[in-house]
């Protein structure tokens, strides 16, 4: 895995069950928060029609995608059955607060 | 540490059903053992008929294969029955009918041994050849008597009796049903009804002897039943008789172990018996002097049960009610409730013998109390409904036993609907979810393999009737003629979502009641079953408690759909439509200039007029949107909220000022309405109009409040709705100034604001609380109409602040830029 930590921002900067995009020349990333403050990346994109997950609400480890509703967990990335796809995560770190971010995404996921 | 050890003495399906939800809330609690007499893993015996019918198989009904068991780590004992329970030293012991003992310790024990067929203690009920109805094994025997033998009497013309009638009819047996009562199905049915029915199934091939009482099974020479004698006489040859008078609670277990049994094992609302540590579910149950026969209310405690074992310990059951339905392929029948009337009651009665169509209603004080319908029974869970929510039916009691098609059916589930066997004959292709895109062979594959029950679950696994619900009556028909559930799938309480035990009512009480004044609070306080809830509970209770407490709630922006966090509407793209506020739909050549400058500056690719009268741009980036909306607010705009469950619009035809048949100042009167109710926040989104004569250019009467300005003053019609079912508005009153109307909108957008389910449009809400209700409150009670409008105006005062000036002005910025911008 490349270990190019990038630092994106503090976990404050991000609403607790909320996210924020990185915007990327590869394309948009967000970044989640959840209500016990464990923080997630995936690509930005829904694996249904391409929504932005980032507008979505965050529930439990869940976002909810705005457009249709698909369920995507925010640990695996995969959709809550009965949906089928997945969006691409990227590796997370926090320390001291400072979040940092690999731009090379998990294995496992088509979804580029 | 150990874990506990959990004992299932019934491998049926409310016992099952207990574990399912058991693994569901607490996977890991308990090391499982199973024991079932049956020689079978947990089947769907509600399918037996069909089955017996030849219209399914055994392997289609079984629900959970015994791979399933082992996936789950639980022990299966099945042909096992379990004869023993040491309560002392909490071990039961069972026998495998060869002398094999298997024992088991338990830390609970879960009892759910069903109910036996009552077999009539009469001469000759112990011969071979006479069976009951409750499991594979007289399935089994019943198909293998149709293959040999030509003679067939059931006892019993009860719904177990006819489906085992009919099923033997078409295995090719001369089939006789006695039955002593003067009519079938005398506990489902009123007379004429019955019938109807007793006609159609003699068209089959069904020959019944009513009023006959068994006297004895006579023996004949191989040894095997021969004949039936009644006690007037007569006698009818039977080479198989299969009792169907009844069952019995199967508690001859639990009364051997001392535990309190009367007609079925005394269980409270926690499900547990009298031995703490042991509980019980099913059939074999006697719950507050009442023991269930049917699925539904056995699923309801087995969600109970299941909680209290997993140690969560906030379920309580609390009783069902139930409706019943015949599995008879061709025959629709629907009952519930108290069909037969009596004291203090009042019947609707539509027959019609020829198209073999019956209706009767039972009403008191004004609620519908039970229903029979036979033929067409497309109505049965809507009346189900009504029943179950005791709502009052004065004021569409003309209309009501035509169905809800007649009564304006605003809401999810209806109106698309049709019989059971027209529904099924449907092709596998055909669409039945258009915004799903759902057919009627994947909602069928789903409901087969997954094994589903409610609508719920069809709505989990296939999304059908899950957007728009205007389908619901179809999957409901589809799900009940596939699964074989009754109508009863309806809870008798529906929980606002998965992550609750309490209705949408009882919550919002709770509120006010315990003064619940934030989300986390009231989560608590109700015994939540998740950390924070989800995309259903959530914006609810924000928008619940933003209406309780107007001055002091902190509105929750991450408990909001982005279209309300955003403060405009998401498009497929992700982009974002702005549509600003135009009072009554008037504008003028500066704002017109204003709308078209910011056009062109964040190059809008497209303008629209919408159809509430004002002007939507379209293909907003959403870190425009603050720029774009400071430069629409310098021009004196402020948001049109048309992304909000919130006060859309007022439209307004142009009135006196201009018509020549105005006979109001319509647009003037749309201003003021606009100006008072703008920014405030609804359960569902709230649309107004003002129209200037009956001609009614302004449609107000498909308008949550619309006004009809006459020559002597103004009608204001409520609950209409123009969007996926037309529904026309009610007429609320008259009045006779300005200043009135303004007052009773203010007491009826309170009162909806107040009472209305989140996400129900005034329309459903209308016809659910009943019109009468709302005119006791807005225009018989001067006093409380008064109160709600001022409660209207206190909250308003919070609610308009204009949220474009605000994320102009820099609020809320995190929400418009991202958080970093990598190269």
């Amino acid at each position: 895995m490349n270990e190019n930590w990038i630092q994106v921002g503090r976990v404050d900067d991000i609403p607790r069950q909320g996210a924020r995009v990185i915007t990327t020349a590869a394309g948009e990333i967000a970044v989640f928060r959840t209500v016990d403050d464990e923080i997630f990346a995936l690509r930005d994109k829904c694996p249904h029609k391409g929504g932005p997950l980032s507008q979505g609400i965050v529930h439990g480890k869940k976002v909810a995608c705005p457009l249709h509703d698909w369920k995507i967990n925010l640990d695996t990335g995969l959709a809550v059955a009965p949906d089928v796809g997945c969006a691409a995560r990227y590796p997370v770190r926090v320390e001291d607060g400072r979040v940092s971010l690999s731009l090379t995404p998990e294995d496992g996921c088509p979804n580029r | 540490m150990a874990r506990m050890k959990l004992v299932l003495v019934g491998n049926g399906m409310a016992g099952m059903r207990t574990l399912e939800e058991l693994l569901k809330a607490a996977p890991d609690l308990y090391d499982i053992t199973v024991f079932g007499d049956e020689p079978h893993p947990n089947y769907n015996r509600i399918m037996l008929s069909p089955v017996l019918a030849g219209e399914q198989t055994v392997e289609q009904i079984v629900l959970n294969s015994r791979d399933w068991y082992a996936e789950h780590g639980i022990t299966l004992h099945t042909g096992m029955r379990v004869t023993k329970i040491d309560r002392k030293n909490r071990c039961v012991e069972a026998d495998d009918g060869q002398g094999g003992k298997t024992h088991a310790d338990y830390d609970r024990l879960l009892l759910a041994t069903g109910s036996k067929s009552f077999i009539l203690p009469i001469p000759g009920a112990d011969l071979p050849g006479v069976i009951g109805f409750r499991d594979i094994a007289d399935v089994d025997a019943m198909i293998s008597a149709s293959g040999q033998f030509k003679h067939a009497v059931v006892i019993g013309g009860g719904l177990l009796g006819l489906e085992a009638a009919n099923g033997l009819k078409l295995r090719g047996m001369d089939v006789s049903v006695v039955h002593i009562a003067p009519w079938l199905l005398e506990r489902q049915m009123d007379e004429p009804s019955a019938r109807l029915l007793q006609k159609n199934l003699e068209a089959k091939g069904l020959n019944f002897l009513l009023q006959k009482q068994t006297a004895e099974l006579v023996r004949g020479e191989s040894g095997r039943v021969c004949a039936l004698k009644f006690k007037d006489g007569d006698s009818v040859p039977a080479d198989l008789v299969v009792m169907a008078v009844g069952i019995r609670p199967n508690t001859a277990l639990a009364e051997s172990a001392g535990l309190q049994c009367n007609r079925g094992l005394v269980v409270n609302d926690t499900m547990q018996t009298f031995d703490p540590r042991i509980y019980a579910v099913g059939e074999c149950v006697n719950h507050r002097g009442i023991a269930y026969g049917l699925v539904a209310p056995l699923f309801e405690q087995a969600k109970v049960c299941a909680n209290h074992l997993a140690e969560h310990g906030v379920a309580r059951y609390q009783g069902s009610m139930t409706s019943t339905k015949l599995k008879v392929t061709g025959i629709d029948l629907f009952s519930a409730g108290n069909f037969m009337g009596g004291e203090g009651m009042e019947e609707i009665v539509f027959q019609d013998v020829g198209r073999g169509s019956y209706k009767k209603l039972v009403l008191k004080d004004n609620k519908l109390a039970g229903a029979v319908l036979y033929g067409d029974t497309l109505d049965g869970a809507w009346y189900f409904e009504l029943m179950r929510d005791a709502t009052d039916v004065t004021d569409f009691r003309d209309k009501l036993l035509f169905g809800r098609h007649h009564v304006g059916d605003s809401g999810a589930g209806g109106g698309l609907g049709d019989e059971i066997s027209r529904v099924m004959a449907l092709p596998d292709t055909t669409e039945i979810c258009g915004c799903n895109g759902v057919c009627k062979g994947d909602i069928i594959k789903a409901v087969r393999e997954k094994k589903l029950f409610t609508l719920d679950e069809v709505r989990a696994h296939t999304k059908a009737s899950g957007s728009c619900g205007s389908c619901t009556g179809l999957v409901e028909t589809i799900l009940a003629a596939t699964a074989g559930g009754d109508y009863s799938t309806a809870p008798s309480k529906k929980p606002l979502c998965g992550c609750t035990e309490h209705s949408h009512d009882e919550i919002r009480a709770a509120i006010l009641k315990d003064t619940l004044k934030t989300m986390p609070e009231t989560m608590r306080a109700l015994g939540w079953k998740t950390p924070d809830g989800c995309t259903k509970c959530r914006p609810a209770l924000n928008y619940y408690l933003l209406c309780a407490w107007p001055t002091e709630y902190l509105d929750d922006a991450q408990s909001r759909y982005i279209n309300e966090r955003a403060h405009g509407n998401i498009q497929k793209d992700g982009t974002f439509s702005v549509v600003p506020r135009m009072w009554g739909g008037l504008t003028n050549p500066k704002e017109l200039r204003a709308i078209a400058d910011v056009a062109e500056k964040f190059n809008v690719p497209e303008v629209k007029v919408t159809g509430g009268q004002r002007i939507d741009l379209f293909g907003v980036k959403k870190e425009d949107l603050p720029a774009m909306w400071k430069d629409l607010s310098d021009a004196g705009f402020v948001s049109g909220h048309a992304y909000g469950k919130a006060l859309r619009t007022v439209k307004t035809c142009v009135g006196s000022d201009w018509c020549r048949f105005g006979t109001q100042d319509s647009t003037g009167l749309g201003v003021k309405l606009e100006q008072m109710t703008w920014g405030s926040w609804t359960p569902h989104k709230y649309k107004m109009a003002v129209s200037g004569c009956p001609r009614n250019c302004a449609e107000a009467t498909i308008k949550d409040f619309g006004v009809v300005c006459v020559d002597s003053g103004y009608e204001l019609h409520v609950g209409g709705n123009g969007g996926i079912k037309v529904r026309v508005t009610d007429l609320l009153c008259k009045v006779e100034t300005e200043a009135q109307v303004m007052e009773y909108c203010a007491a009826f957008t309170q009162l909806y604001r107040e009472e209305a389910h989140y996400l129900e449009r005034t329309a459903p809400w209308v016809e659910r609380v009943g019109l009468s209700h709302i005119k006791a409150r807005v225009v018989e009670d001067e006093t409380n109409r008064k109160i709600l409008a001022e409660r209207f105006l206190i909250s308003q005062k919070p609610a308009q602040v204009d949220p474009w000036k605000e994320r102009a002005d820099g609020g809320q910025k995190h929400e418009f830029t991202p958080m970093a911008a990598l190269a």
